[in-house]
């Protein structure tokens, strides 16, 4: 892996990789065999800078692990929790899977699309929220559930929904 | 967790620490509670005898599988020269209905973290990784911390307790997908991969990560070892009921609509009737139990009168199903199977890595079949289609476990509530053409 590769990009963007997060980054390889291994985490720590990765990311994360940027690009749209595109401020991610279905999922996420006038998968026209669907959250005996940004919230009923997104401005 | 008797350390080795207030066991009073016995026992053996106890007490992976522990350790090479390995601790914990081993993660760290060094020891492991779902920010925090105390009482790192014993221990979130649950592909996702799972064999004793011999075994099987060490393999083998094979206790609960949906740690054997009706309260008022999962997403339904089964892997898998996770989920009278398991499909399709054929375009194909029949506009041969995917989609036709499982409540689905399906289909056959390319693999 001491050769230099060639990265060719679409990207045009202007993203620089500030040096907290290259030096977290660095501090990341150190854990692993290889530092190939540092690619999601690094994407991580990018994301939670920036709120997502554009492609000057991809490219400076294989620069600085020594790998293509095919490779880090492959990784980043594999994984559902790396966003490669922008997403809203707060990211709320329900919980689609079978004991939410039991216990009501689908009446809670209508009512989310309602009151922020998006699909899953969508952002809301002021940036403030993006709505994705995620695999079971591992709070079934309290379900419904969804996490809002790092936040758990549990037993959801339709009626305090509202209450719960004010937190969020 | 809520429990009417008081817990004991020898009734419920992993729970019987847990705070009344829910806040997590730290390194003091986890020590003042006999912590780290277990490590202190451990290193005054040899490799060997770890492995042979733990054996012998018959602990059976709680992941799922229940694939005996102390035989996966068994597998790891004879050969000294073979020095670097990995011991890794599964705690991608996403199988829908399970809710388990965040509890073990949050609340009592220092018990896997525990289990952990005592493994490493056992597989002469030198390193270790906690490969943690992302979403378990909590379950994050509290094992970093754990392992920081660890480090300081010289638990963890070099020289452990002045035994020689050197092992480091990581934390290593993930970013989603169910798949990094499958051994393999948690392999290739801790190498910083795409989660692919990988060809068996070689299996990952052999050459896991980065090419190195490995052992991954689950966080609730992994917090079961403390105990095995410090108590012994008799006092293990005791804690059975109902002429259970197996023995130790299990993390067990039900969900769905009943009164009380939780988790209780129970000796292996306890009945599903025991669990639903004396734990989880029963059924909510108006509701009748129609069918339940005894394990997860991937097991199969079984009926209101298996109920009284002992949980264990033995009986459950004679019903036709397996104990998986042995979070069981309740299904109530009011739920439509068609659209139960379009949902449950729906999660497969969506979470298939794409690797091999079958998974990749089967599953999106059931998605579709069910969610035309959901709506009432199912063809005739449609359930016949169904039925085929699940034999084109069952074991050994894809790389993993993933596809498997997919199918294993559609066909149980079918098999018990077929005229479910069948309402769904019109009476208009405009899609009778014999449908070539898919046939049953036995026969």
């Amino acid at each position: 892996m001491s050769q230099s590769i060639e990265i060719i990009t679409v990207s045009d963007d202007d993203f620089i990789l500030n040096d907290a997060d290259a030096q977290a980054i660095e501090h990341e390889k150190h854990h692993y065999e290889y530092p190939r291994a540092a690619s999601i985490e690094a994407l991580k720590i990018v994301q939670k800078r920036h709120g997502w990765v554009p492609d000057g990311a991809i490219k400076a994360i294989a620069g600085l692990l020594g790998i293509p940027a095919s490779d880090i690009e492959g990784v980043a749209t594999f994984y559902s929790q790396i966003y490669r595109q922008p997403v809203g401020k707060h990211i709320i991610r329900y919980c689609d899977s079978v004991v939410c279905h039991i216990t009501g999922f689908e009446e809670i996420v209508d009512e989310l699309e309602k009151q922020l006038q998006i699909k899953p998968g969508q952002t809301t026209a002021d940036n403030r929220f993006t709505l994705l669907p995620t695999c079971c959250l591992g709070n079934c005996d309290k379900g419904p559930t969804m996490m809002v940004n790092d936040d758990t919230h549990v037993r959801l009923q339709v009626a305090t929904l509202s209450t719960i997104l004010e937190q969020y401005q | 967790m809520s429990l009417s008797s008081k817990r004991t350390a020898e009734d419920h080795p992993l729970t019987w620490r847990l705070r009344d207030d829910e806040q997590p066991v730290w390194l003091e009073e986890y020590r003042q509670r006999e912590g780290y016995i277990g490590v202190e026992k451990a290193l005054a053996m040899h490799p060997d005898e770890v492995v042979a106890q733990v054996k012998d007490a018959g602990l059976r992976g709680r992941g799922g599988a229940g694939f005996p522990t102390g035989l996966k350790w068994s597998l790891m090479p004879k050969d000294e020269s073979m020095n670097i390995r990995y011991m890794i601790c599964n705690a991608d914990e996403m199988e829908p209905g399970t809710y388990k081993d965040r509890l073990l993660m949050e609340q009592m760290p220092h018990l896997l973290v525990e289990g952990m060094i005592i493994a490493a020891h056992a597989i002469k492991a030198y390193r270790g990784y906690i490969f943690l779902r992302g979403e378990y920010v909590e379950a994050a925090e509290n094992l970093r911390k754990a392992i920081e105390e660890a480090k300081q009482a010289g638990l963890l790192g070099k020289d452990i307790l002045g035994s020689g014993k050197d092992f480091e221990l990581f934390v290593h979130t993930g970013a989603g997908r169910y798949i990094c649950g499958e051994e393999t592909a948690l392999i290739n996702s801790l190498e910083g991969r795409r989660a692919n799972p990988r060809s068996k064999p070689p299996f990952p004793a052999v050459s896991g990560a980065w090419g190195k011999p490995t052992c991954v075994n689950n966080v609730e099987s992994i917090c079961n070892v403390p105990g095995i060490l410090n108590r012994g393999v008799d006092w293990y083998q005791g804690i059975t009921t109902n002429g259970s094979k197996d023995c130790g206790t299990k993390l067990m609960g039900f969900s769905g609509r009943v009164n009380n949906p939780g988790l209780w740690e129970l000796p292996m054997g306890t009945t599903a009737r025991q669990i639903l009706e004396d734990y989880a309260g029963g059924m909510k008022a108006g509701l009748d139990l129609k069918t339940w999962q005894p394990g997860g997403a991937g097991t199969d339904f079984l009926l209101p009168e298996h109920l009284d089964l002992p949980m264990d892997f033995e009986h459950i898998q004679k019903a036709g199903s397996r104990l998986g996770t042995a979070l069981a989920m309740a299904v109530d009278n009011k739920i439509n199977m068609v659209s139960l398991v379009r949902n449950l499909e729906t999660f497969f399709a969506r979470e298939s890595c794409g690797w091999c054929t079958p998974c990749r375009d089967g599953l999106p194909w059931s998605v579709k079949i069910l969610m035309a029949i959901e709506n009432g506009e199912g063809q005739p041969g449609d359930i016949e289609t169904l039925e085929q995917l699940c034999r084109s989609l069952g074991p050994g036709n894809t790389f993993c476990a993933h596809a498997p499982g997919a199918v294993e409540p559609l066909q149980s689905a079918i098999n018990y509530f077929r005229s479910e399906f069948e309402a769904g289909i019109t009476g208009q056959a405009n899609n009778l053409r014999e449908i070539r390319g898919i046939q049953p693999n036995q026969q």
